[in-house]
């Protein structure tokens, strides 16, 4: 057991799926041609008149709002100044000391236990340009299309003491950002993007230890694997009497370690100061109550639903809400009337091994809600067996349509008219009189085989109830 | 009395990657005193009382709409640009700049 508690706050990157760029009217648009959406203003020319993208406000305001956030009532942006080949402004407009939100919140859940997570602020501002790095180390290549793309900052307050936490969080942010619709959220094209502070400290001790900021996390597992590192690395520090510097590091999946970028002390100076060519915002109630009517229900108020209306259990309840468009697909298929547990059952077993080893997500695949509402009747009707509607699934996920044909095609009607299921069983048990007689005798394991036999024979279509109750009164006649 | 040292006209050329020679230093050194000095008039002012101005126009919330304008073609776009590749512009290669 350590001795030491980790403190981990994180800041995430989110861009803004607005239609144009945060301060002109270039299309925002991820995987387009080099170079293809610039203009004077993102290019930084002298002379230029930027001018704020509404849209953009009004998806920061919705972000702060369902991020548990004050609104700030009045705002303005601020001149970040810096020198870097990927800003050609060699400034970002940015809001330094009046973020448009404040003290916010997230409430995670990790190993069944429910935690707040601060959220210390939310400011807009926008995006640098993508530098590429050319292997024969020549020189890096510059795409000005990200510049300017409208991008909210969110700073959570120092309040996770667990990568596990860490790791929660970002997935409800994310579901978050993907329910109000601001944002793609997708780690690998850039629109979601974390860096992570993390130190450690004795037990008890109220001060914080000194930080290390990780970079380079790809995706949610690096964030939660490079914080493990760093926390046992910390603690190695430590305990060999050495002191924790404050730096930049960088985490490497190849060898899950983390390894120093540059030293963090006095290199930033960014000298910021208000921003002559953006106007002061104002956002009165009018506003915030117009965004606020637009913020549907959230992973948090549909989970409590799903558990408190559906009755489905908690767990269930969390990972169906954990994307939008796979809680969506299981409101739908409620609605189609089937029973809320058994959808949830093949969302959560079926489904998710299908899209996983896929790589797909729900709206990705030719299955509708209505068709698994249906193939999860025909079980609950006693059409088809769970084992021919594991058959049905296949074709029903990999090509759509509707379950009730494909049974039909496919000739996959469960058997289970008694008379005509008799007829069929008889010659099977005759065969296999012996197994009949070691039932008898106690030997429970031959049920089993004759129930195979049968279901072997007849390819799955016999109503396994049926056959088990046919089976019973062929041996008590014995 | 000396504002500005030059210490700290290095240290704003560093942040502006610029390189200056030392008589470049001394001279910038003693412009930047000089404009400082006349700035700090506006310290014989009062004050006291006045709300800090962020912005010079008193004017609210000027904003344009979500709607897409044409583009620079990508020549016109990278005109100025010294050295390109792949339509790209082509920079010296930056690493984990200190």
């Amino acid at each position: 057991m350590s001795n030491f508690e980790t403190v981990i706050g994180l800041e995430v990157h989110v861009e803004l799926k607005t239609k144009t760029k945060a301060f002109c009217g270039c299309a925002n648009q991820f995987g387009a041609e080099p170079n293809t959406n610039t203009c004077p203003i993102c290019l930084g020319h002298p002379g230029v008149l930027p001018i704020l993208n509404h849209e953009a406000v009004d998806y920061a305001i919705k972000a702060a709002l369902a991020l548990n956030c004050e609104v700030a009532r009045e705002t303005k942006f601020d001149r970040k100044n810096y020198f870097y080949p990927d800003n050609p402004k060699a400034y970002q407009i940015s809001q330094f000391d009046q973020p448009i939100g404040r003290n916010g919140y997230i409430e995670i859940e990790v190993e069944g236990k429910k935690k707040r997570i601060g959220v210390h602020r939310l400011h807009l501002e926008e995006d640098a340009g993508k530098l590429s790095h050319l292997e024969d180390g020549s020189g890096s290549l510059v795409d000005f299309n990200r510049v300017g793309t409208p991008l909210i900052e969110i700073v959570s307050e120092a309040d996770m003491r667990d990568p596990k936490e860490a790791y929660a969080y970002l997935e409800k942010l994310k579901a978050i950002m993907q329910y109000i619709d601001v944002s793609d959220v997708k780690m690998e094209e850039g629109s979601l993007r974390c860096d992570a502070n993390i130190s450690i400290r004795p037990f008890g001790q109220t001060t914080f230890g000194t930080k290390t900021e990780l970079k380079n996390l790809n995706s949610f597992t690096f964030v939660e694997k490079g914080l493990a590192y760093e926390e046992m690395r910390q603690e190695r520090v430590l305990l060999s009497g050495g002191e924790v510097v404050q730096e930049t590091r960088r985490y490497n999946d190849a060898t899950k370690t983390t390894t120093v970028m540059r030293g963090k002390e006095g290199s930033d100076d960014y000298r910021y100061f208000p921003e002559p060519d953006i106007i002061k915002l104002k956002i009165d109630q009018e506003w915030i109550d117009r965004i606020q009517a637009e913020i549907p229900e959230l992973p948090d108020a549909r989970q409590k639903r799903y558990v408190e209306e559906l009755g489905l259990p908690e767990y269930d309840a969390m990972v169906l809400t954990q994307t939008k468009t796979m809680s969506d697909f299981f409101q739908a298929a409620v609605a189609e009337g089937a029973d809320a547990k058994l959808v949830s059952n093949w969302l959560m077993g079926e489904v998710s091994a299908y899209l996983n080893s896929n790589y797909k997500t729900i709206d990705q695949v030719p299955m509708t809600a209505q068709g698994l509402a249906k193939l999860v009747q025909l079980i609950e009707k006693g059409t088809i067996s769970s084992k021919i509607a594991k058959k049905v699934f296949k074709d029903l996920i990999e090509k759509g349509g509707d379950p009730e044909e494909i049974v039909k095609a496919k000739g996959l009607v469960q058997i289970s008219d008694e008379g005509a299921l008799r007829d069929m069983l008889a010659p099977i048990l005759e065969a296999n009189k012996q197994s009949m007689i070691d039932y008898k005798n106690g030997k429970d394991r031959a049920l089993g085989f004759l129930v195979g036999q049968v279901m072997k024979q007849t390819h799955g279509k016999a109503n396994p109830k049926m056959v088990n109750k046919i089976i019973l009164d062929e041996v008590n006649k014995l | 009395m000396s504002r500005i040292n030059e210490e700290q006209v290095k240290y704003v050329a560093n942040l502006a990657r610029l390189s200056f020679t030392d008589q470049e230093i001394k001279t910038f050194t003693t412009q930047l005193d000089d404009i400082i000095g006349f700035a700090e008039q506006l310290n014989e002012l009062d004050t006291q009382g006045v709300e800090p101005t962020t912005h010079v126009l008193d004017m609210y919330n000027v904003m344009r709409e979500d709607v897409v304008e044409p583009s620079l073609p990508r020549e016109e776009a990278l005109k100025n640009a010294p050295v390109q590749e792949d339509g790209q512009v082509k920079v010296p290669l930056i690493m984990e700049a200190d």
